[in-house]
């Protein structure tokens, strides 16, 4: 545990782009990257007459996520108007949801396999929809600064996920926006991307300080522009340091100073005030009169429940006891996302060994998919093939180290069969007495290694082994090194 | 309910208005005149009643999640008073 | 053939046996704009060129035998200048938009340009519709053709006006308090609002969202019911439009049951505020629908004095929200940056100024309520209040439609007054809403017809009321009682 004087206490704002085609209230696309101001309408600019309706794959998308996350969902959901100016809001107020968001509590388990954290459950407040706003960039020309507004962006379904303030670290926030972004991407609902945007986070973060026996809290800070986990786990680290040596300067609890606003300055490494919110910002929130209430039935949410797919938590448990693969390679596979889940499911059920399979994805599949910057579909080794591979070196029709030129073969050739490769790689067994002759051979050949062995240095044969395969490359190397051990400890040689 | 000058000031702002002192004090004037009128609601008795957003109520409209070409950028910047043909410009957003 | 005494439906038969072309209709229009226009202040916009093309077209189409030309082909149209249209300026009567160009076209405008109407022009209003005298335009009052120096009415005062001075037959108007019924009732001619989302709003400038409808307005009911033939009807793009089936108006319009319950509100009949001369008339006009079949009983609506405030704080605070987006950043007017000063937030100057100066003062005043009225501290009371008050005004209704079919009473407490005479009392001119708000707060079909002159002349109006979707029996009895007085389109006598 450690052994800081105050308890870091944060709560995260999580904005999820959903990834539908369209925008939440508009029929515009909502692809990403394309020239300012072209996938607009009258109806996300903003214009004098235009309306809003909305989009149902945004409702499906929140309902979806709203279950996996064990949320409470709203029978009956509506819409609110939140009402303030800036250039990026053409409308002059957001379209959102106050009172009855689609999702109500709910929790997220998150824990460290190294430790650094004991397992938690992370607790939701709620989660809504509302619509995304524009971007606004600074420009300055002759002098004059000007802020350039791109309304593509405006009017794009976000879904706000905010957690009760149960995260206790910045490896604890980590670790939970890395969970939650994996089940988003299992659940489809979004791209999750921070560079891109469609993911972002904002944190609030305090302390807790036991002071003569009471536990006083410091004033609560909002940070922004977090752009990726590390950012997140780096600010928190440095907020935390901050607020404890202000705290020791001034003795401020919470309710003495307005909640702050600071930014995250990833190049300086530390927080900076923006703004301090004196006058809170008084919204008028108001049901919006241009949209009418979702309701959802008993039936529509058991349809939800029943199409939702295998969780990441579940699959790595079942992978566990299922395939007893150990519960670091079953978060590995399961980390990769849900098509590579598939993919080593595939390979068991067609045969292939599980354990074999899993180690095989592990250090060949996964990293020929990073050095070639390709997907699974791109890679084309199919999980069958695959199976056929692993079956075989399982069965011993080939030893492991040549069992990677046989996949590289394979590789190369979509339509080699696991044999065909074998053969055309002249693989053959090795039978015992040619294997007996090579050993005594080799044996013969290297009487110095011989007395180091029986000296002993266990690792003395392993020289042998390159002789071995320069004579016999189908000769394992493990069943020649043991047969040469055997020989020599049972005085044959 | 009596409004003063600072809540009408404060009103001003949050609508962005801005009002003379001249204008402050007039409208002043005149909102109160219509604040006191519609006061006269506090005297129904609504316990238990539920608010009417709309006139006709209706729910689940949704539309497909189906792309539709929407405006051309010209069209879009076409009655902006300030535009550089991209983007639309406005004085910077500061702080 | 002064077709200023022809109705729309006459118009219409006209055209289609071949008597008379659209273009000679559109002509014969133009001409009396370039001689009353002026006076009255009723178009803001009137497009020469565009009209007689428009017409042309149909007459082009009609001579090839396009069998698909509807009843309204050919017959112009004027247009509140609050619904956009592509082709000419949609002003709103407002500084805001003085020179805004929609680029797209709202429903109701798409459905008539596809019906072949042509646009006589776009027509005065009170600003973004905030008004019940058309004195709040930029442009300047409109005036009542029947007298000079009287308003309109308001806010379609200009589409009230344009039939009363014999402008065009047919015209556009929107309804959030009344703005259809009351100038209709000050103009001497017909107006409807439908039941709330039966016509569609995408596309119309918005002032209160959930009381907003647009309305035909015409001389005879008969118009009235081509014309929501037209524009009526289910809109996938307007989330509040009705999904439910719409009956054919005109071909329903003659089917008013024989026997039919009028309820008649004692607590408006009754009101002091309401001029003798008014009550009279309307009293007249339960005689003659007694003769048509009318069973008149009396109904209580015990929350109708509510109606006023309760409107007077919906209807700001949603105007509030809906006029946000006119900031000067995208669109419309933008106030032109202080010399010199250098300002600590330059972006809030540029709204505070802009909104200071593009918005005129009765927009601003319910901006400002509306604000107040949804600000922390005040919501409850206020918003939350009056909605909830709204179900109270709505249930009187339901109430007193279990007994009745139709409720007839004043459209207005008084006759046109006098222009400048309410403007600086909002107040005052909140309360000549006394009787047609309720039908928006409870989103019911309310239909004005002429049914009287006052000593001097003036104009009177009478309203009929029915429940949400029963638009074709306010229309049939309001045609059966023009039948019975054997009214006519009767536009004011110009010199």
């Amino acid at each position: 545990m450690n052994a800081a004087p105050y308890t870091l206490v944060i709560g995260l704002e999580v904005h999820v782009q959903l990834k539908t085609k369209s925008k939440l209230f508009c029929r515009c696309s909502t692809e990403f990257g394309r020239p300012p101001n072209t996938q607009v309408c009258p109806v996300c600019l903003g214009l004098p007459g235009a309306l809003p309706v909305l989009n149902r794959q945004a409702i499906d998308y929140a309902v979806r996520t709203g279950l996996a996350l064990n949320s409470e969902i709203a029978k009956f959901t509506k819409w609110d108007r939140k009402n303030y100016f800036y250039p990026d809001l053409p409308k002059g107020y957001q379209t959102s949801q106050f009172d009855l968001p689609i999702c109500s509590r709910g929790f997220l388990d998150i824990s460290d396999s190294k430790g650094a954290f004991e397992p938690k459950r992370v607790r939701f407040i709620r989660a809504h929809l509302e619509e995304d706003a524009g971007k606004s960039m600074h420009d300055e020309v002759a002098g004059k600064a000007d802020s350039r507004i791109d309304l593509n962006r405006a009017g794009t379904p976000l879904l706000e996920i905010v957690t009760e303030p149960d995260l206790r670290s910045p490896q604890e926030a980590k670790a939970f926006l890395t969970e939650l972004r994996l089940l988003l991407l299992y659940l489809d609902v979004s791209d999750c991307n921070m560079q891109e945007g469609s993911l972002r986070c904002d944190a609030n973060v305090n302390l807790h300080i036991p002071v003569d026996g009471k536990t006083v809290a410091t004033p609560i800070t909002e940070i922004k522009n977090l752009n990726s986990f590390r950012a997140v786990e780096r600010a928190l680290t440095y907020e935390a340091s901050r607020q404890w040596d202000q705290w020791c300067n001034d003795h401020i609890a919470i309710g003495g100073r307005p909640k702050q606003t600071r930014g995250w300055d990833d190049v300086q490494g530390v927080t900076t005030l923006q703004r301090e919110k004196e006058e809170a910002s008084d919204y008028r929130y108001f049901p919006c009169p241009d949209l009418v209430p979702v309701t959802l039935t008993d039936a529509d949410l058991g349809k939800a429940r029943g199409e939702l797919c295998e969780l990441p938590a579940a699959t790595r448990t079942r992978f566990v006891q299922q395939y007893e693969l150990k519960e670091y390679d079953s978060d590995v596979i399961v980390s990769q996302g849900r098509e590579l889940v598939e993919y080593f499911e595939r390979a068991v059920v067609a045969g292939g060994p599980a354990k074999r399979v899993s180690s095989w994805i592990q250090q060949d599949i996964l990293r020929l998919l990073n050095e070639r910057q390709q997907s699974l579909t791109q890679l084309g080794f199919s999980a069958e093939r695959l199976a056929d591979l692993t079956k075989a070196i399982e069965a011993g029709a080939v030893d492991t180290s040549r069992g990677k030129e046989v996949f590289a073969k394979m590789l190369d050739d979509a339509a080699l069969s696991v044999a065909a490769a074998i053969e055309a790689l002249g693989i053959k067994a090795v039978d015992d007495s040619e294997l007996m002759e090579l050993c005594r051979q080799l044996l013969a050949e290297n009487a110095k290694a011989v007395n180091e062995y029986r000296a002993g240095n266990a690792k003395a044969l392993g020289a042998l082994i390159g002789q071995a395969k320069k004579k016999n490359p189908n000769a394992d190397p493990r069943k020649v090194q043991d047969l040469c051990k055997q020989l020599i400890d049972s005085g044959a040689v | 309910m009596s409004l003063s000058p600072t809540d009408v000031e404060r009103i001003a702002h949050l609508a962005r208005l801005q009002l003379s002192e001249a204008e402050l004090a007039s409208y002043s004037v005149q909102l109160q005149a219509i604040v006191t009128f519609v006061d006269q609601l506090q005297a129904v008795d609504t316990a238990g009643i539920e608010p009417m957003v709309h006139a006709i109520e209706l729910s689940n409209v949704l539309a497909a999640d189906e792309v539709r070409e929407g405006l051309s950028r010209d069209l879009a910047l076409s009655n902006s008073p300030d535009h550089d043909d991209e983007c639309f410009r406005v004085p910077a957003v500061l702080g | 053939m002064e077709w200023q005494f022809a109705s729309a439906a006459e118009i219409s038969r006209q055209l289609c046996s071949k008597q008379v072309s659209a273009t000679e209709i559109a002509k014969y229009f133009l001409s009396r704009i370039s001689k009353h226009n002026q006076a009255f202040n009723i178009f803001v916009h009137v497009d020469e060129e565009l009209v007689l093309k428009q017409a042309a077209e149909i007459d082009a189409r009609r001579a090839g035998g396009d069998i698909e030309l509807g009843a309204l082909a050919g017959v112009p149209v004027a247009i509140k200048d609050l619904l956009c249209t592509t082709d000419m300026p949609t002003t709103c009567g407002s500084r805001f938009c003085e020179k805004y160009v929609s680029p797209y076209d709202g429903t109701v405008i798409a459905k008539m340009r596809a019906a072949g109407m042509p646009w006589m022009g776009k027509t005065n209003l009170d600003e973004f519709a905030m008004g019940g005298s058309t004195e709040t335009s930029i442009f300047g009052a409109g005036r009542n053709p029947w007298d000079a120096q009287r308003t309109t009415g308001g806010s379609s005062g200009g589409s009230a006006a344009c039939l009363a001075a014999g402008l065009a037959p047919l015209a556009i108007g929107t309804d959030t308090g009344g703005s259809i019924r009351q100038p209709a009732a000050f103009c001497g001619v017909s107006g409807f609002k439908p039941t709330y989302g039966r016509v569609s709003r995408y596309g119309v400038v918005a002032f209160a969202s959930s009381l907003d409808q647009v309305g035909p307005m015409a001389h005879m009911v008969e118009d009235l019911a081509l014309a929501m033939d037209v524009i009526s009807g289910h809109d996938p793009l307007d989330s509040t439009s009705l999904p439910h089936e719409k009956p054919g108006y005109t071909a329903s319009l003659s089917q008013a049951p024989q026997r039919f319950r009028v309820g008649v509100v004692r607590e408006q009949i009754e009101s002091d505020g309401l001029n003798a001369e008014v009550k009279q008339a309307i009293l007249r006009t339960l005689d003659v629908l007694k003769e048509c079949g009318a069973d008149v009983r009396e109904v209580s609506l015990p929350h109708s004095k509510y109606w006023v405030p309760a409107y007077y704080v919906i209807a700001p605070c949603e105007a509030s929200s809906n006029l946000s987006r006119f900031d000067g950043a995208h669109f419309g007017f933008r106030a032109e940056p202080l010399e010199g000063k250098k300002s600590k937030s330059p972006l809030v100057e540029m709204y505070s100024r802009t909104r200071a100066q593009g918005f005129g003062a009765e927009v601003k005043r319910r901006i400002m309520l509306g604000t107040y009225a949804l600000s922390s501290g005040y919501y409850d009371a206020y918003y939350l209040k009056a909605l909830q008050v709204r179900r109270l005004i709505r249930q009187d209704f339901d109430r007193a439609f279990e007994d009745v079919d139709i409720l007839v009473g004043p459209t207005t407490p008084n006759t046109a007054f006098k222009i400048g005479e309410k403007v600086d009392d909002p107040v005052q001119m909140y309360l000549e809403d006394l009787y047609t708000v309720g039908a928006n707060l409870a989103g019911l079909p309310a239909l004005s017809v002429p049914c009287g002159r006052s000593q001097v002349g003036l104009p009177i109006g009478v309203q009929f009321q029915g429940r949400p979707l029963d638009d074709a029996l306010v229309l049939q009895i309001g045609h059966r009682y023009q039948q019975a007085i054997g009214w006519r389109p009767t536009p004011a006598p110009l010199s």
